[in-house]
């Protein structure tokens, strides 16, 4: 493993521009779903970018990420194409699922992607099976199962935790604790907040870091990575971020003032706060930064104009992808 | 010929596959140290070992989501519910997970597992404990459902349920475990999506599947007697249903009586049924007939619990009604 | 208003039309000239095309519908700014005609579709006869009216037996116009067999046929005097015998066609046909060139027996090099068989015919035997063929050759 990564101005940065490419990308599809451009559910990832980012890092390309729906920004940042991606939030059959998914449903087995699942904490024994097949396999893999801290309450949750345990899975649990489970703010959900203990009970270690420093968020993972890797079996972090958008793109956002938001906005926006130590230490200076900004600008404004000019799925693609045929199976 | 139960067909199917494929695991409540809480999965533990067999906490909801989860990495598992009545827990893994990921992702996340366990009814457990689930998970497209009669349907059925690149639903009968059949070919792979004609006859197609095949076939039994002649088709699999060998056979004897351990409300008589009035309509002479369990949870007194579920005699009445004797 | 487009008179002598197919849809944009449907008359099919630009608002009579009388609104063409229509049911009617029979029975019932009386009967009054949906369909196959069969099943329901009942006693049969009663006999699985691969030959295999007489006098000769020596020898042996050295003699015909490559076979596997109950089989004589006459005599008896009892093994039948197919014991005088796949050829023999020939200039009467063989051209040419049969025929007329 390389320098710590406050030490390595390149791995810095990546995150930059990494984090601010989710940024531009989520701002996009808030705005083609305002035109009516993209259906359905529409979860955006605005504000959480730190936590993906710095975890996404902490892994190897041949290791496991599964999530539940609000799912672009754990797409792009293993690596799918944004256009792939957008043109799945289009509908076209270009889109990563060929159109089938949407929103909630990213997969892309490549990139080792589980998805993008969108039953509220169904994500989390499905991981901890990935991580038993790697484990059965005797590969040195390990799985990221990310969940919401809604999710940390549902009982398979719990029933995971204790089989992950038991069987000494190299599953790492990860809570992104955004503070509001749709509109629940998490105090008036949960007895006992602090989720990072909520494996104990199962011996499951767990870390509570702050989810919009994504040097901290990196520093944390690699460590919890490598432990689990060793075998040490899974451990559980605590990701404290906030989401600026609603739920989803149907949420009028009532439960909470426009002044909270603007205040975790003006102090602990990840983004801000990477680019204002970046400038201070000298790393970079403004004008590449604006060249990163162009950049990320144009991908993402090459993604939507794709996925506006791409067909939709041919319509004798309804009735396939139902069933694998028995010859294409045997592999 | 060599006779065997359903219980050792469906063991020996397992330990074949597991020897043939070391993808394929064998994962539930008490299928290891315990040999199976019906016994199904004796032996395996010793032959395979603590890896490959395993025994989870109570937790279907958990462990069937972690076994579908290790399907689409790759694995092959057979899941075991101590019943399916356990399964119900575990709905949503099965239903949102295993039958719609592959579409949802179109076409890259693959879900190779098999869900089995007995399904139906027992004996003297009463409601929670004895229901026949197929119209449920047949209902869903993505999913498999297979239901075995003989050991020959057990064992033949399971090893292509476990080489089956999709999530197949595997409804055994308890009552049947311990019964023998003579198996032809020990070796046999059965075609999932075929049924088979038991018996043939000329005058009026009985159509079950599970037990009910044993009551078709006790029915068509008194029913010779009498100087009728029922054909009886085993279904062997639910979904994807074979319809062509049940509308070749009404072809000739231009009568069908449904026999089934669920409720008929859209049950899968239900659907067999439409199936024939739609592809089968001008060979109708009679309207086709279900005999299927009484419309209420499963009692336990013993003579309501024998009269709530299909019966032989009730197989010979509809006979009777729809040949018009 | 919508444009209303109706079943077209075809023919001056067409009442009815069946409409076979619709190739629009509602909601399609038609522009004039657009075939609209196919409409079938006794005589022919025809096409109705749109005479003017619209969208196809409603499709009034559904396809496959028999029997729907001239002028007759089949469907409703929208104008460019014309809503969709609502659904009333009492659109589904005859648009009368300026004069004649037909106006003032503007009030037929929708049920009328129903194909159930047969046509030239009005429409029955009252209430439809419940009837099984088998005895339905036997009805119409019969010709017979449901108002002339008594309804034995509940609530007098007329059942199968009502109407096989009905057809014993003889109830004569309403329509002539309907085909009369057929059985349906379930394929076995020799008739499948022969008719995939048969379909198979016709259509994928390019035959072409050469004829030759050969004069069998000589030969029946022969075979009179071996009989009369206690042999049992039959004019067919003589032919398989023949047949096979001409074969080995012209080794090019007894080929064939592999795609990549062409097949020449070592020994001449002869398949002979053989009519059985129900259909053919054609055992084969392994190695025929090198078998003798009586050899073969007795093998062929052998396996005609074996085959008619059908107690042929697979591999009695199967891998024949070249078929023989004599149908001379019928009388037949020539004919074409259809190569037997993958084999590129076929030998049909007809019967002998004492028929008029010129010999050294004057008439004369010889018994004359048609053979014609049918060969694959992919594989066998034209002067392959004639080499085969010119070799056949000498043999067939210097019988002494055969009894070497």
């Amino acid at each position: 493993m390389s320098a710590a990564p406050a030490d390595d101005p390149a791995l810095l940065v990546d995150f930059y521009r990494t984090m601010l490419l989710v940024r531009r990308f989520e701002e996009k599809v808030g705005q083609m779903y305002g035109m009516g451009l993209i259906g359905g559910f529409c979860h955006l990832y605005i504000g959480q970018e730190a936590v993906v980012v710095g975890m996404d890092a902490a892994i190897r390309a041949d290791d496991a990420v599964i999530t539940s729906y609000r799912c672009h920004a754990h797409a792009l940042v293993r690596g799918i194409p944004p256009a792939a991606i957008m043109a799945e939030l289009t509908g076209r059959g270009t889109g990563v699922s060929k159109g089938k998914g949407g929103s909630m449903h990213m997969f892309d087995m490549e990139r080792g992607f589980y998805g993008g699942h969108g039953i509220v904490g169904a994500q989390v024994p499905l991981g901890a099976g990935i991580a038993f097949a790697q484990k059965y396999q005797k590969r040195d893999n390990v799985t990221l199962i990310f969940f919401g801290e809604g999710a940390a309450n549902q009982g398979q949750v719990y029933e995971t935790f204790n089989m992950a345990s038991l069987w000494k899975l190299p599953a790492i649990f990860v809570i992104e604790n955004n503070q509001y489970a749709m509109g629940t703010a998490i105090r008036r959900a949960k007895a006992g907040t602090e989720l990072c203990h909520r494996g104990e009970a199962f011996g499951i270690h767990g870390v509570q870091v702050d989810g919009m420093d994504v040097v901290a968020v990196h520093e944390a993972s690699r460590d919890l990575v490598a432990r689990v890797r060793d075998g040490e079996g899974p451990m559980l972090v605590e990701m404290q971020t906030y989401r600026y958008r609603g739920h989803s793109m149907s949420d009028p956002v009532k439960y909470r003032t426009r002044d909270e938001v603007q205040k975790v906005r003006e102090r602990q926006d990840p983004i801000e706060q990477l680019r204002a130590r970046l400038v201070e230490s000298g790393t970079i200076d403004d004008a590449a930064l604006k060249a990163i900004d162009r950049d990320v600008k144009k991908t993402v404004a090459e993604a939507a104009e794709h996925a506006q000019t791409s067909p939709e799925p041919d319509i004798s693609e309804l009735m396939t992808d139902v069933m694998v045929d028995a010859d294409g199976g045997s592999a | 010929m060599v006779e065997m139960t359903v219980r050792q067909a469906l063991r020996d199917a397992m330990a074949e596959e597991m020897r043939r494929d070391d993808r394929v695991l064998l994962i539930g409540e008490e299928v290891a140290e315990y040999q199976g809480a019906y016994k199904v999965s004796q032996g395996l533990l010793e032959e395979f070992g603590a890896d490959r067999v395993i025994d989870t906490p109570i937790t279907e909801h958990g462990f069937a989501g972690l076994a579908i989860g290790a399907a689409m990495a790759g694995l092959r598992p057979i899941n075991e519910f101590m019943t399916f009545n356990f399964a119900m827990q575990a709905m949503d893994q099965i239903i949102n997970s295993a039958a719609k990921t592959l579409y949802m992702s179109g076409g890259q996340v693959r879900c190779p597992i098999v869900l089995r366990g007995p399904n139906g009814a027992a004996a003297r457990v009463a409601a929670q404990h004895s229901q026949d689930y197929a119209s449920w998970f047949a209902h869903v497209p993505g999913l498999k459902v297979i239901a075995p009669w003989s050991a020959t349907d057990a064992k033949g059925l399971l090893k292509a349920a476990v080489r089956d690149p999709n999530p197949v639903i595997f409804l055994e009968n308890e009552i049947l475990y311990g019964v023998s059949f003579d198996v032809g070919d020990e070796d046999v792979v059965l075609d999932i999506g075929k049924a088979a004609i038991e018996r043939t006859g000329r005058d009026v197609t009985v159509v079950g599947y599970s037990i009910t095949v044993s009551r078709a076939l006790e029915a068509a039994g008194i029913l010779a007697e009498e100087g009728v002649e029922a054909e009886v088709i085993n279904l062997r699999t639910i979904r994807p249903l074979d319809i062509a060998t049940i509308i070749d056979s009404i072809a000739r004897t231009n009568r069908l009586v449904m026999v089934e351990e669920g409720w008929a409300f859209a049950g899968i008589g239900a659907e067999v049924i439409a199936a024939v009035c739609h592809g089968g309509f001008d060979h109708l002479d009679a309207p086709p007939a279900r005999v299927s369990a009484a419309d209420v949870p499963l009692p336990y007194a013993a003579n309501l619990e024998e009269a709530a579920l299909p019966r032989a005699d009730q197989v010979v009445r509809a006979v009777r009604e729809v040949c018009y004797v | 208003m919508p444009i209303t487009v109706t079943m077209p008179q075809l023919s001056p002598t067409m009442e009815v039309g069946t409409l076979a197919r619709w190739l629009v849809s509602e909601g399609d944009t038609v522009t004039s000239g657009d075939v609209l449907a196919e409409i079938e008359t006794d005589k022919a099919t025809m096409e109705v095309e749109a005479i003017d630009d619209g969208t196809v608002g409603r499709i009034l009579v559904a396809e496959g519908t028999e029997n729907v009388p001239v002028n007759q609104a089949i469907a409703l063409i929208l104008e460019e700014g014309e809503e969709a229509l609502e659904e009333e049911p009492g659109s589904i009617e005859a648009v009368p005609l300026p004069s004649g029979p037909a106006s003032g029975e503007a009030d037929s019932e929708p049920e009328k579709a129903v194909v159930q009386d047969g046509p030239g009967k009005p429409a029955s009054s009252g209430r439809k006869r419940a009837a099984s949906p088998l005895a339905r369909s036997m009805a119409l196959k019969a010709g017979l009216s449901l108002d002339d069969v008594t309804g034995s099943g509940p609530g007098g329901r007329i059942i199968k037996r009502d109407i096989e009942k009905a057809l014993k006693a003889g109830v004569p049969a309403t329509s002539p116009a309907i085909a009369s009663a057929w059985e349906e006999i379930r394929v076995t699985g020799m008739r499948r067999v022969i008719a995939e691969r048969l379909q198979e030959a016709k259509q994928t295999i390019p035959h072409f046929y050469l004829s030759l007489d050969c004069d069998i006098d000589r030969l029946l000769e022969a075979r009179r005097e071996i009989n009369a020596a206690g042999y049992r020898v039959s004019v067919n042996d003589f032919i398989i015998r023949a047949l096979a050295l001409a074969l080995r003699d012209v080794p090019d015909a007894n080929v064939q066609w592999g795609g990549d490559v062409i097949r020449r076979f070592a020994h001449v596997d002869l398949s002979v046909a053989v009519a059985v109950d129900g259909g053919l089989v054609t055992p084969v004589i392994r190695d025929a060139a090198s078998r003798s006459l009586l050899d073969i005599a007795t093998a062929m008896r052998d396996l005609a027996d074996r085959a008619r009892s059908g107690k042929l093994m697979p591999e009695e039948y199967q891998g024949g090099s070249f078929t023989l197919s004599n149908l001379g014991m019928y009388g037949i005088r020539e004919f074409d068989a259809v190569i037997n796949p993958p084999q590129a050829g076929i030998l049909a023999v007809g019967a002998g015919y004492p028929r008029p020939v010129a010999r050294d200039g004057a008439l004369a009467v010889a018994t004359l035997m048609s053979t014609t063989l049918s060969a694959d051209h992919r594989v066998v040419d034209g002067a392959t063929g004639a080499a085969l049969l010119n070799a056949f025929r000498n043999f067939i007329e210097s019988p002494t050759s055969l009894l070497l």
